[in-house]
């Protein structure tokens, strides 16, 4: 399509609305990519149905990374603090359990919901100021999410962790077993049905928005773009999906304990995502699946070392650079495809 | 408020004018970078704002947008007290702006790029409910406009990897795209080869006369072509303002300004 750039006029395409609509709805991803993932998804559960509780783990890894590709990646806020709204989520589920409210989907979207309050309270604070403020903030605000957990035992089991969580069945259908299965599904048809959400919000004017205030927050402002309101809103939305990260971790597991909120999960989905890559919708999905597959293949190799292995990876990939990389490994991504304009001799 | 003014003449001094400023004063610490200035840009009108370097002519279209408040003074819209609203509440009001250097969003389409502006003014750019390829009057605008400025073959090609002149023109395209009533264009022609400044004004000029247009610019001949009013700044202050033939004639005017601009 770039071919024109040289060709001149004779080659210029009609401007006409079909073509217009199509130029636009290039999606982030091919659909063929997409319907492989999602069959490969559910199609692994067959061939390795004994390790469901691993993929359910890269599900709810994949959702988290997803929640935290919506802000770095869309609209370009850096987070050190992101586990505040997958604990909030995993607290609220959790105590609900604990206290005979044992239905999962109120239980999932009240932790999603508590999760986006704490997310717009503390929007307003990385609004302004630089990367580096931001993740002052949100490291933050995390902490104090962490303290007033370990403060408030009672309520949370402290540092024992929070245990006795029964869950009623699915729907009222699918009970949740010892080996995962239910629990796999659960998780996999909320990430599902996130990512269709994200893929509808990123493709809209809010996330055409969002694009133009990542790239130019000044220039945004100036075509009438309420910059601020579109960042909490984008805020409160990654905040909901890291809660319903939190609460399907929470009651697929039955337990929580204070590593919910810890520095320690904050950077590791970070880590994750910029495995993954961002900016693409897939890329948390993609690392949470790498993640995992390489912590259960490394840690079986090497007990104590396989952090080694992931650091070593992460530094690589972020020296040579995920775009040299993907020209390698051919033009995958559609978006990438777009910029070979600049490639053309 | 309907009426459309020739406005070179100045004939219907009673309209409410498109954009106002009254004692409008910016001091940057002890520097007064903006000295009472009171100015009116009449509906339709083609206004040309000159001076030296360092006349304040750019922290003028900065107070006149919003993104810096003044000490003191105001700035009216249509008659209407803005000086206390954002960027982008007089965005929405009907002000848009072009840069001296280029503001674009590099890791955009121009066709995402003015699509957006274009759904932005018509106060859509917080729709999430369906995607944006279905904001049809937006993505029609963008599209006529693309072909207008030339852009059409390069609508899918990431802004980044545009030629320079094409990221000029995608500048004043994002700014038209959003059918602004007033139009404050900062040198448009920067960095544009001589041969095709007059290609950009041309398509400034075809815009409907009720549109009024700001235009800064340090070439002669493109004001004198372009505007029928011109301001001149001069350390932050009006020096003078008149006609294009009032201005050119101005013998004082000629000594601080058009000296070094005239060659």
């Amino acid at each position: 399509m770039s071919a024109t750039l040289s060709a001149r006029r004779a080659a210029v395409p009609a401007v006409d609305r079909p073509s217009l609509v199509a130029a636009l709805s290039r999606p982030a991803v091919p659909l063929w990519f997409e319907v492989v993932f999602w069959l490969a998804a559910v199609g692994i559960f067959f061939v390795i149905p004994d390790r469901a509780l691993l993929l359910n783990d890269i599900a709810i890894l994949g959702l988290f990374a997803l929640s935290l590709d919506l802000i770095l990646g869309y609209a370009g806020i850096v987070s050190l603090g992101h586990a505040a709204f997958f604990g909030a989520g995993a607290y609220v589920a959790g105590i609900l359990a604990v206290n005979g409210f044992g239905w999962p989907i109120p239980g999932l979207l009240l932790g999603g919901l508590v999760a986006a309050l704490i997310g717009f309270v503390s929007g307003f604070l990385i609004l302004r100021g630089s990367d580096l403020t931001r993740l002052m903030i949100t490291l933050g605000v995390s902490l104090i999410l962490l303290e007033l957990a370990n403060r408030f035992d009672n309520w949370t089991g402290g540092a024992d962790g929070l245990y006795g969580a029964t869950m009623a069945p699915v729907l009222g259908l699918f009970d949740f077993d010892l080996y995962g299965h239910t629990a796999y599904f659960y998780s996999l048809s909320v990430l599902f049905l996130c990512v269709l959400f994200s893929r509808l919000l990123i493709a809209s004017p809010f996330g055409q928005s969002l694009r133009a205030i990542k790239d130019n927050r000044m220039r945004a402002a100036h075509l009438g773009i309420a910059t601020s309101r579109h960042l909490v809103g984008i805020y409160v939305v990654a905040a909901f999906m890291a809660g319903l990260a939190g609460a399907l971790n929470a009651q697929t597991t039955q337990f929580a304990s204070l590593d919910v909120l810890s520095f320690e999960r904050s950077a590791d989905i970070l880590l994750i995502l910029v495995l993954g890559g961002t900016g693409y919708l897939y890329g948390g999905l993609v690392g949470a699946v790498i993640f995992k597959v390489l912590q259960t293949v490394l840690s079986d190799l090497t007990p104590e070392y396989w952090q080694f292995w992931i650091g070593l990876l992460l530094v690589v990939i972020v020296l040579i650079g995920r775009d040299r990389m993907s020209e390698r490994f051919g033009q995958l991504f559609s978006r990438r495809a777009r910029t070979d304009g600049e490639a053309l001799p | 408020m309907s009426r459309t003014i020739p406005s070179a003449s100045g004939a219907v001094a009673a309209a409410v004018p498109a954009l106002e400023t009254r004692g409008l004063v910016k001091r940057f610490g002890g520097l007064v970078a903006t000295n009472d200035v009171t100015l009116a840009f009449e509906k339709g009108a083609r206004h040309a704002l000159i001076g030296p370097n360092g006349a304040g002519k750019t922290t003028l279209i900065n107070l006149l947008t919003g993104v810096l408040s003044p000490t003191e003074g105001s700035v009216l819209l249509g008659g209407a007290d803005v000086t206390a609203l954002t960027p982008h509440q007089r965005a929405r009001r009907g002000i848009a702006r072009t840069f001296q250097i280029n503001q674009l969003f590099l890791d955009m389409t121009p066709l995402e790029t003015v699509a957006l502006s274009a759904a932005a003014a018509r106060g859509r750019a917080g729709v999430w409910w369906h995607r944006a390829a279905r904001e049809r009057e937006s993505v029609e605008r963008a599209g006529g406009l693309l072909e207008r400025f030339g852009l059409a073959d390069v609508m899918s090609t990431r802004v980044a990897s545009l030629p320079y002149g094409k990221q000029r023109l995608l500048e004043i395209a994002v700014a038209i795209a959003s059918e602004p009533e007033v139009l404050l264009l900062d040198e448009p022609a920067a960095g544009v080869p001589e041969d095709e400044r007059h290609e950009i004004l041309a398509i400034v000029e075809s815009l409907p006369k009720d549109v009024t247009v700001v235009l800064i610019e340090h070439d002669m001949d493109l004001v004198f072509s372009f505007a029928s009013r011109i301001t001149v700044l001069v350390s932050g202050a009006v020096f003078t303002e008149g006609t294009v033939a009032e201005i050119s004639a101005n013998p004082e005017v000629r000594r601080v300004y058009l000296g070094e601009g005239d060659a």
